[in-house]
């Protein structure tokens, strides 16, 4: 092999001559040697590429009329024919404003209720009150949404439950209500529980930010005079904004997720009838499409049509942060 | 420092805005624990709040003699156990390997996983899959359903990425192979990583009703959470009591009431967690933090 030689100015390390293939130096030769840890990475990268990469092809069958017993392959192709379909379903419009209504609501009340519930923890000086506090309202976010959805009936039944009781104790109401019999109070229902569910857990995140902030602003505050609920917004709001901003960012490319598993818990598997105008989301739609009616390219082509907005929104969001020189995503 | 009198409003109508929460948290749980407790026709009467009026253990008799009850149970258990340890195994060792300098295609792989966090192919798409792979109805898909997660072997790669080199060039003087360095010396070190991925995903496949509800058709395979699914929507209707027989026997036998039987349920599916939670809290909290630096 002919000896070259470095050119001046360049690190002898980071020089690779150009066109020589030295044993040992090429893709494979270094795959070779470095065998078992790419034995340990193969595994989950095939895991990857079959359950998530075949269904990502698999979507296709948006595009086909699908035939479960025929198979992919021998499927006919119909083209957009299923998301005409879904444009002029009846169902389409409610679709669209539960979906967006829904998301909103729980981003408008659900995405502020953890920072305030931190900025209210920060306050509390007494460990053991906090703590109890703390301990009590993490618990829902590890209990199932079944279980959950078991609470919920329970608490909202005509006969004794305990929202209806206190209500009438309170002269609120004149007699029980059935609550998840009146479409109007869906949403209502559906982002109270969401709320419940993961207000506390969501307040983890905001009061370690928060725990972060240097102490010797709020005593320079103090000493200048400045109430609590002044330092609240003045110190305390714009330390953790950064934090906020990210989450926000999360939960507007969420906003097509207007939530699955509390809709189909809280209707009944979608069988409250009287709910389902209210209650029917782009999620819970491929699912009765898809699963529960075997309309399969059906299914997948309103599945993807939501997927695709999910993807650009949050493009869209990131950008737009980005713009304005706040947190990025990427 | 003498704090104002609008600190001092503001400090009371926190600690009553605190205490509702805490109430409104705790209450649900604590009167269903009561229910579950009390005799059927008399919860019916009304009442029934914070501490059972006529105490039996009739309810949980009747759901401990169930079978189906206690096959979801073991179903449940076996699903939580080897799911983990499944999913923490394959995760780990996959995290380890991508942590590693120079390794050839990492870019690649990278990308393939990256892209999985922002774009899926659908529940349709991945429903016909199952079913063609014959992995439908099956225990096998209960157990490798995401076993391999993404965001946790983020979390992985980077607390592996940060172990100081020498800590493995020791065990390379020993001898161990490189699998050998990551058995007996990452691995024992990786303790509260492992703990707190390992637990939320122990949670998670430990709640987890849908995913056995939509793969799994046959009912002696489903596990308790799907089962409860079933026991509450059952509502008053006695229909899937046929096929619960000592739910169907008490209740013509008239001694429990459904929703006496529901929450007893209730409260075997969810004991569980409430009684690991307080030990493992720690770990709990710590998991909603990496969570946070995983988005």
């Amino acid at each position: 092999m002919k000896k070259e030689t470095i050119p001046s100015g360049v690190p002898a390390k980071a020089y690779k001559p150009l066109g020589t293939k030295a044993p040992g130096t090429g893709v494979w030769s270094r795959f070779a040697r470095q065998w078992d840890y790419q034995l340990m990475i193969l595994p989950s990268i095939i895991f990857i590429l079959i359950f998530s990469y075949i269904p990502m092809w698999g979507v296709l069958m948006a595009f086909k009329e699908y035939n479960l017993f025929e198979g992919f392959a021998a499927s006919p192709w119909v083209g957009t024919m299923h998301f005409r379909m879904f444009f002029e379903s009846p169902e389409f419009w409610s679709i669209v404003r539960n979906t967006f209504g829904i998301s909103l609501l729980k981003l408008l009340i659900g995405f502020p209720a953890p920072i305030i519930l931190a900025l209210m923890l920060n306050e509390v000086k007494n460990i053991v009150f906090k703590s109890i506090v703390q301990t009590v309202t993490y618990i829902p976010h590890f209990i199932s949404w079944v279980v959950v959805s078991g609470l919920v009936f329970s608490m909202l039944a005509v006969d004794n439950g305990a929202v209806n009781e206190v209500l009438v104790k309170m002269s609120l109401i004149d007699k029980p209500i059935n609550w998840l019999s009146i479409p109007e109070y869906f949403w209502g229902i559906l982002v109270s529980v969401g709320v419940w569910k993961e207000i506390g857990f969501g307040s983890i995140v905001y009061m370690a930010a928060i725990a972060g902030i240097d102490p010797a602003m709020y005593e320079a505050a103090s000493i200048d005079g400045a109430s609590k609920f002044k330092q609240i917004f003045k110190i305390t709001i714009p330390s953790i904004a950064p934090v906020i901003t990210i989450f926000l960012l999360l939960g507007v490319g969420n906003i097509l997720n207007a939530g699955f598993e509390d809709i189909l818990l809280l209707t009944k598997n979608l069988n409250n009838g009287i709910l389902m105008p209210y209650a029917q989301t782009v999620d819970t739609y491929v699912y009765q499409m898809g699963i529960l009616n075997q309309r399969y390219s059906y299914a997948t082509a309103a599945g993807l049509l939501k997927s695709v907005l999910s993807v650009l929104l949050l493009y869209v969001a990131n950008t737009i942060s980005r713009r304005f020189g706040k947190a990025s995503l990427w | 420092m003498k704090s104002s009198r609008s600190d001092k409003i503001m400090h009371g109508i926190i600690y009553v805005l605190l205490i509702f929460l805490a109430f409104i948290t705790f209450y649900p749980f604590w009167n269903s624990l009561v229910i579950s407790f009390n005799n059927g026709s008399d919860t019916a009467l009304g009442g029934v709040t914070f501490w059972p009026r006529s105490f039996t253990f009739e309810n949980y008799n009747i759901v401990f003699k169930e079978d189906n009850i206690f096959r979801a149970y073991m179903i449940t258990i076996l699903r939580t156990v080897l799911g983990t340890a499944l999913s923490m195994f394959f995760t780990s060792l996959f995290a380890y390997g991508l942590s590693k300098k120079g390794i050839v295609f990492k870019k690649f792989y990278m990308i393939i996983c990256i892209i999985t966090m922002y774009f899926t192919g659908g529940l349709i798409p991945y429903f016909i899959l199952i079913y063609q792979m014959q992995l439908y109805n099956t225990f096998t898909f209960l157990l490798i359903h995401g076993m391999v997660n993404v965001f946790n072997m983020i979390i992985f790669r980077t607390f592996f990425a940060e172990l100081p080199d020498g800590l493995e060039e020791s065990g390379r003087i020993d001898g161990c192979s490189n699998f050998g360095v990551f058995f007996k010396i990452v691995l024992p070190i990786s303790g509260p990583v492992m703990a707190t991925l390992g637990l939320f995903t122990a949670v998670g496949l430990w709640n987890d009703w849908f995913t056995p509800a939509i793969f799994i058709s046959d009912q002696n395979l489903i596990p308790l959470q799907t089962l409860l699914v079933q026991i509450i929507n059952a509502g008053a209707t006695a229909s899937l009591m046929s096929n619960l027989n000592s739910y169907a026997q008490s209740l013509v036998q008239n001694t429990v009431t459904v929703k006496a039987l529901q929450m007893a349920t209730m409260m075997i599916a969810t004991l569980p967690i409430l009684m690991i939670y307080p030990f493992l809290q720690k770990f709990f909290v710590k998991g909603a933090l990496v969570g946070s630096l995983k988005e």
